[in-house]
């Protein structure tokens, strides 16, 4: 009977299992084909270069101009500084959770960092208005504390528990006969993380910073509220600039169904997926050989 | 059909649910209002958000709202738009609302005319000693798109009431989300300028005399009244249709005195004035004029 049993439910629990993997490439795909079918309204309106290339965002004018360039080079400007930032301190926590911190320390900052992970974006955002922006306005001496560099020291913030989970479990995937033979040859600890635990992790931590990039590409809140979403094409990131995410965040209550503007929101946001699938595309590929 | 509530509600007592969205200017103003109305009727439940007019407007066309409000006046190509989705908006002038321009407290320049703004806005003058100020950079806030205030300054201040104009706000210019944001910026930047709803002025900033041409005025209550203060506009409700039922009862009780107070205490100019409510007025008009 018991056997009977798990013969029938064995084939239906596999049959579930495999059709929530499909539903949810189904789900992505439909969201992908909506927000082309979407976009593409806008270009029988404006043509696809005047998008791509326009310089200039101005949605309310007459005529109104939707040229995505200030918008993406504001994503991109954003995004670096916050990489540059986040790289660097991110991979050197998880070295120093991984391998050098005592048990007992260790504990104590991996849950700080799960911490870190839940604090909402827009207390962030408010954190920025009120003290980060002042702070790097008198420190930089600049007209104004809203601007990219704020928005990328928050974003640098945000993604940090992403990378320090990712790059951490990279790293103490690393198996312990590469530690011992190391250390059996003489090298020191230094030397053991730096030339063989790092370059053996470093699949799965390049994953890590893919995956840091991508929650920093999208995220909305936070930009919307420091960065001074001024849509010029940006040149420094010390000035205020504007973001696709904000974009989309800060016009879509106001856009009539069906208008151009509309479809225009939805367009930004197919560029914002395109990157973000790039991203993610990038860092599975590496998760994939960090695996073999 | 509601009786799992297990209360019995008078059926001949109002009940219904509203849902007002639109205008950030007037957002604190008409929470006020809506709460005074529920205590009145306690079965009627108001929802007040924000986000912007052209929020509201865009909600009224989406049907996603029973009241829109906004602090400009619906464009024909809105009405057109509306109409062609089965809507038909009806305006109502709730209160009034002078455009405040506000700096830092220590900015010496206290007086521009709308010549100044004009050129400060699209970016043509960029130093306040252009202005009698100290020598520095001129940081200009406007709000998002989607605010009727920023609309109401594009079509005033930016393009000075020319509807063929093609002037822009400068490009520099910084679009926050809120008026809040806009004077938390300006009471910590001394080189910056904003503009706001009079609701939104307090000690904190110090908001500008405004010249058309002649004198400048400050935005108190009796010169939007009297039309002296130059950014001087109506603040609207719009509902789709003649308003009814328990839409009526809210809106009849917004241009009530009761309602008109809330208008007042917010700091606006109310839309009906009755002897009672003048002599608020000069109360608050002087507070603002301080």
């Amino acid at each position: 009977m018991k056997r009977l049993w798990r013969r029938i439910s064995e084939p239906i629990i596999e049959l579930c299992i495999r059709l929530s993997g499909i539903v949810v490439v189904i789900f992505v795909f439909l969201i992908f084909l909506f927000l082309l079918r979407y976009s593409l309204s806008l270009f029988r309106h404006s043509p696809l270069g005047r998008f791509l290339f326009g310089h200039q965002w101005l949605p309310i004018s007459d005529p109104p101009q939707f040229g995505v360039i200030p918008l993406l080079l504001g994503s991109v400007l954003v995004t670096f500084w916050a990489v540059v930032i986040c790289v660097p301190l991110g991979v050197g926590s998880a070295m120093f959770i991984a391998e050098v911190a005592p048990k007992a320390i260790k504990n104590v900052l991996k849950s700080f960092v799960e911490i870190l992970a839940a604090i909402p974006s827009v207390v962030l955002g408010f954190l920025g208005i009120i003290w980060l922006g002042p702070v790097l306005r008198d420190t930089f001496h600049l007209s104004t504390g809203m601007c990219g560099l704020t928005g990328s020291l928050l974003l640098a913030f945000m993604a940090l528990p992403t990378i320090i989970s990712i790059s951490e479990d990279a790293l103490t995937g690393v198996p312990r006969s590469y530690r011992e033979a190391a250390f059996g040859l003489g090298a020191t600890r230094w030397q053991t993380l730096w030339r063989v635990i790092l370059p053996s992790a470093s699949p799965g931590i390049v994953a890590a910073v893919m995956l840091g990039i991508g929650r920093v590409v999208g995220e909305t809140m936070v930009v919307l509220m420091v960065t001074g979403n001024a849509p010029v094409i940006p040149t420094s990131i010390l000035q205020p600039l504007r973001t696709l995410t904000a974009t989309i965040a800060g016009e879509m209550g106001e856009t009539v169904g069906g208008s151009e503007h509309y479809y225009a929101l939805f367009a930004v946001g197919l560029v914002l997926f395109v990157i973000t699938f790039i991203i993610n595309l990038i860092a599975d590929l590496f998760l994939r050989r960090a695996r073999k | 059909m509601f009786a799992g509530c297990g209360e019995n509600i008078d059926p001949n007592e109002p009940q219904g649910f509203i849902q007002a969205k639109g205008s950030d200017t007037m957002v604190n103003a008409i929470q006020m209002v809506s709460e005074e109305f529920m205590k009145e009727y306690p079965h009627i439940f108001i929802a007040v958000t924000g986000g912007g007019s052209g929020v509201g407007i865009a909600s009224l066309i989406n049907k996603t709202c029973d009241v829109a409000t906004a602090s400009r006046e619906m464009k024909p190509k809105e009405i057109e738009i509306a109409n062609q989705h089965g809507v038909h908006p009806r305006e109502i002038v709730v209160a009034f609302d002078g455009v405040a321009v506000i700096v830092n407290k220590n900015n010496p320049v206290d007086k521009l005319t709308l010549e100044d703004l004009h050129n400060i806005f699209t970016g043509k003058a960029t130093n306040w000693k252009q202005f009698g100020g100290k020598n520095l950079h001129i940081v200009t806030l406007s709000r998002e798109v989607s605010s009727g205030t920023h609309m109401y300054f594009k079509e005033e201040v930016i393009q000075l009431g020319k509807k063929d104009s093609k002037e822009e706000f400068s490009k520099e210019t910084l679009l926050l989300t809120s008026s809040q944001a806009i004077v938390e910026e300006v009471a910590g930047n001394e080189e910056a300028i904003g503009y706001l709803g009079m609701g939104y002025l307090s000690d904190r900033t110090k908001a500008l005399r405004i010249a058309k041409s002649g004198e400048a005025y400050p935005p108190t209550i009796e010169n939007v009244l009297q039309k002296t203060y130059p950014l001087s506009r109506g603040l609207y409700a719009y509902t789709d249709g003649e308003p009814e039922g328990v839409v009526k009862r809210f809106i009849d009780f917004t241009l009530s005195p009761a309602g008109q107070r809330q208008f007042i205490e917010t700091g606006f100019v109310p839309a009906r004035t009755s002897p009672v409510e003048a002599g608020a007025q000069s109360h608050t008009g002087g507070m603002i004029a301080r």
